[in-house]
């Protein structure tokens, strides 16, 4: 038993939640006024949003590319969900289903041409911005009153952003962990040789994983707008490495398809809390970016430390 | 049972080609029910590239592919394979280290899936291990990463033998042994033996003639692309079988036009390494204006060898010794040699570049001269040496290489099986070059897969297993006597 909780498998996956835990622990022992339910709330309910597009992240990072257009992408889709959504619901699904379907065809040009990743989302980025631009030149706009509902339902003694955060982990994690496809595609990522030499289609396996990603990217645009209920074209921008370090601080690894959607939940719910306990601690706005990094740095440099022993 | 319906797959002078490398040159090859066919022949023999072909993912140039009688060559992919019962196991693993052994096992069978996909799969592929390998100690949720080599090895070659709804007819097992100890290997052998007795059939690449000669019905001998042997494994013995492997045209030219004859040990010592395995095995020796070969199979430790002394030179360690500047060419020029947006002239430069600095700037002028004396020395085909290094061919990037280390102060030279993929052409240019270097005091550490550039040698070494197990004088030196060595003893 003490061996299995102090071998280098079990230390990796519990790293993130034990993070968190001391995070939570440290905001708790300065502000303790914190501790209660309304506090939670305040202090949680950006980690909605933040959340959805890690996962969004992660499912790019699975097959070894890098989305570096999701925060941009994050804010067309709120964008498109505070106009067009909510004066005219059809023509808004179409143009997010529309969305998540370009994704869908990013993931098959990068695996058709070979071109890297990096490259063509951060060409995207613009576009999805330029975009966004062109349909709420100014900030504004209204989020539909059904998206706004969710985004403020009040459940009982739990605050209803950690409720998400677990539906969301969980979900996820059955039908990219346990599900039999879920298998291949992270296998696509593993090596993705072996997985063209048992017959599966690689191309397939990209666009499944780009759209799933658009998906989260839209969800992740919706629920941002439940919760400001206007929008902006720059509304999400910090979100693209939000999402990166999130999958990082996860658990998750550039390549190789390593990643935890759970652990991917509480990095982005981390990283939400860094910004609050900087605060707390009275820090200027100008430093937490900083002090973010910081505590990033330190959770990556503890995991590094246990790679090691394992090897 | 007539002879068509015994017949798994025929292959009918089937070719196949890499640019100027013909890798398949015309192979027939037949396999029946219930037979296992053992697949012999040196590196680059084009082994490998048939069982690429047979497992669909090559496409054959031309020939013609019958499974089960059925002319299948122009639809034959990956899919089609599988679907006639066909699976191989390749040299390098094709298990994705990131899934557990049981997901592992599941990319391989299409139909596993919906509820409960873990635990079957993870049940198939755990019966299958217990069957072959008694004892295996590798449960179904392990990630493969964690897992060892040796028994990565093992869950590839289980699950190649594990069936869901399509029937099995034919594993291929591309050195399957490499990386498993002796029970194992000999668990895996008797199980090859037994399901082969029930009908399935069997093809067994392999480097341990032992293994070959012992278990395998048939043997067929591959060379330079072709099937040059085949016969009941019967008939064959070790010596027989070598003989088959072997270069049977002697070089004569390459021994006529050596003349020079070197005392050894007349010049001093330049590098002295020591090789892999008990501190009792031979040493590396190497004598000033020596070309020393380093064969034997392919990485079996000749390129740690050379990164080793390279090592050693460049932090001023003391063991291996090394006395003198060196310079590594590199074998895989695409990654480890050439600059991709450089220009020839700097390329060439690089290594050169502390004895061309002017005023802390490089000297363009000085690169240029470099670049221009080395074009005519090596004869680089090219209009200009400003050209970006990838508007050359091959064989003159290759060049490039060469006069990067020659063009340097560098005493020794390290070699990395450069001359992979280059024309016939260019490759004696290179051997005159390398000897007249020599004569003038260069020594050269070289590590080569074939055979012939050997002869350029005063002095061979032979590695297997990162040891050196012979050391051959120039006069002593046959490709019998190569392969002899390169195998082990006892399978």
């Amino acid at each position: 038993m003490v061996a299995y909780l102090t071998s280098p498998r079990f230390l990796r996956a519990a790293l993130p939640a034990a993070s968190f835990i001391i995070l939570l622990a440290a905001i708790f022992y300065v502000q303790p006024r914190a501790m209660s339910y309304f506090g939670m709330n305040l202090m949680l309910q950006y980690t909605v949003p933040i959340a959805l597009a890690t996962i969004a992240q992660m499912f790019i990072i699975t097959v070894n590319d890098l989305d570096l257009s999701i925060g941009a992408f994050v804010g067309l889709t709120a964008c498109i969900g505070a106009t067009l959504l909510a004066d005219t619901p059809i023509l808004g699904f179409l143009a997010l289903a529309a969305c998540i379907a370009a994704y869908a065809a990013l993931g098959a040009l990068i695996h058709w041409r070979n071109l890297p990743s990096i490259v063509v989302t951060l060409g995207m980025s613009f576009v999805w911005l330029g975009i966004a631009v062109l349909i709420l030149p100014t900030p504004g706009g209204t989020a539909p009153g059904w998206v706004k509902a969710i985004m403020s339902l009040k459940v009982p003694y739990v605050p209803f952003p950690i409720i998400a955060a677990i539906v969301i982990g969980v979900v996820v994690h059955l039908v990219l962990m346990t599900s039999s496809y879920g298998a291949v595609l992270r296998g696509a990522g593993g090596n993705p040789k072996a997985i063209g030499r048992a017959g599966w289609s690689l191309l397939k396996t990209k666009m499944v994983m780009f759209g799933a990603a658009g998906f989260f990217g839209v969800l992740s645009g919706l629920s941002l707008i439940g919760l400001t209920s206007a929008a902006d074209a720059h509304i999400a921008d910090r979100y693209t490495l939000y999402a990166i370090a999130g999958v990082i601080l996860g658990g998750g690894e550039f390549v190789g398809g390593r990643v935890s959607p759970i652990g991917a939940v509480i990095g982005a719910l981390t990283l939400a809390l860094t910004g609050s306990f900087l605060t707390f601690l009275r820090i200027s706005p100008d430093w937490q970016i900083g002090a973010q990094g910081g505590i990033l740095i330190l959770v990556l440099a503890l995991r590094a430390l246990i790679n090691r022993r394992e090897a | 049972m007539n002879t068509s319906e015994r017949n798994i797959v025929t292959l009918e002078n089937v070719e196949k080609h890499f640019g100027a490398v013909r890798a398949l040159d015309g192979v027939e090859l037949r396999v029946d029910t219930g037979e296992c066919l053992g697949l012999v022949g040196h590196n680059g023999a084009g082994k490998s590239t048939l069982m690429n072909v047979l497992a669909g993912t090559l496409d054959a140039d031309r020939g013609v592919l019958r499974i089960h009688g059925e002319n299948l060559t122009a639809r034959y992919s990956v899919g089609t394979a599988n679907e006639n019962g066909i699976r191989c196991v390749f040299q390098e693993l094709s298990l994705c280290p990131n899934l557990t052994v049981a997901e592992n096992a599941r990319i391989f069978h299409p139909s596993l899936t919906g509820w409960g996909w873990k635990r079957r799969a993870g049940r198939m592929i755990r019966d299958k291990l217990d069957e072959i390998f008694p004892g295996h100690g590798i449960s179904a949720d392990d990630v493969v990463g964690d897992l060892s080599i040796g028994k990565r090895q093992m869950v590839e070659i289980a699950r190649a033998f594990t069936t869901t709804d399509a029937p099995l007819h034919l594993v291929i097992l591309d050195e399957p042994t490499s990386s498993l100890d002796a029970v194992t290997a000999k668990q895996l052998l008797d199980f090859a033996r037994k399901v082969v007795g029930k009908g399935l059939s069997c093809i067994l690449i392999s480097h341990v003639l032992g293994e070959v000669l012992e278990y395998a019905d048939q043997i067929v001998v591959m060379k330079d692309g072709l099937v040059v042997a085949a016969k009941p494994g019967a008939e064959f013995d070790r010596n027989s079988l070598v003989a088959a492997m072997g270069n049977v045209v002697e070089m004569d030219e390459i021994k006529a036009h050596e003349a020079r004859e070197m005392v050894r040990g007349a010049t001093l010592i330049v590098v002295e390494a020591q090789s892999g395995g008990d501190s009792g095995a031979t040493p590396l020796i190497a004598h000033k204006g020596e070309i020393i070969g380093l064969a034997g199979l392919a990485s079996h430790g000749q390129t740690d060898m050379l990164l080793r002394i390279y090592d050693a030179a460049m932090r001023g360690r003391k063991s291996p010794r090394v006395d003198g500047p060196v310079a590594l060419v590199a074998g895989d020029r695409v990654t480890d040699g050439v600059f991709h947006l450089w220009s020839i002239a700097q390329n060439i430069g690089v290594r050169s570049l502390p004895g061309m600095v002017k005023r802390g700037l490089i000297d363009p002028l000085a690169e240029a001269a470099m670049g221009a004396e080395w074009q005519s020395r090596i004869k680089i085909k090219t209009p200009d040496m400003n050209d970006n290094i990838l508007s050359l061919s091959g064989g003159n990037q290759q060049k490039a290489l060469f006069a990067r280390a020659l063009a340097s102060e560098a005493e020794i030279i390290l070699m990395d099986d450069p001359m992979r993929g280059v024309d016939v052409g260019t490759k004696l240019e290179v051997y005159d070059l390398i000897r007249d270097e020599a004569e003038k005091g260069r020594t050269f550490l070289w590590y080569t897969t074939e055979m012939d550039e050997l002869n350029n040698c005063d002095h061979t070494y032979v590695f297997r297993d990162g040891a050196i197990v012979a050391d051959l004088p120039r006069d002593e030196l046959t490709e019998e006597k190569i392969l002899h060595s390169s195998f082990k003893e006892s399978a």
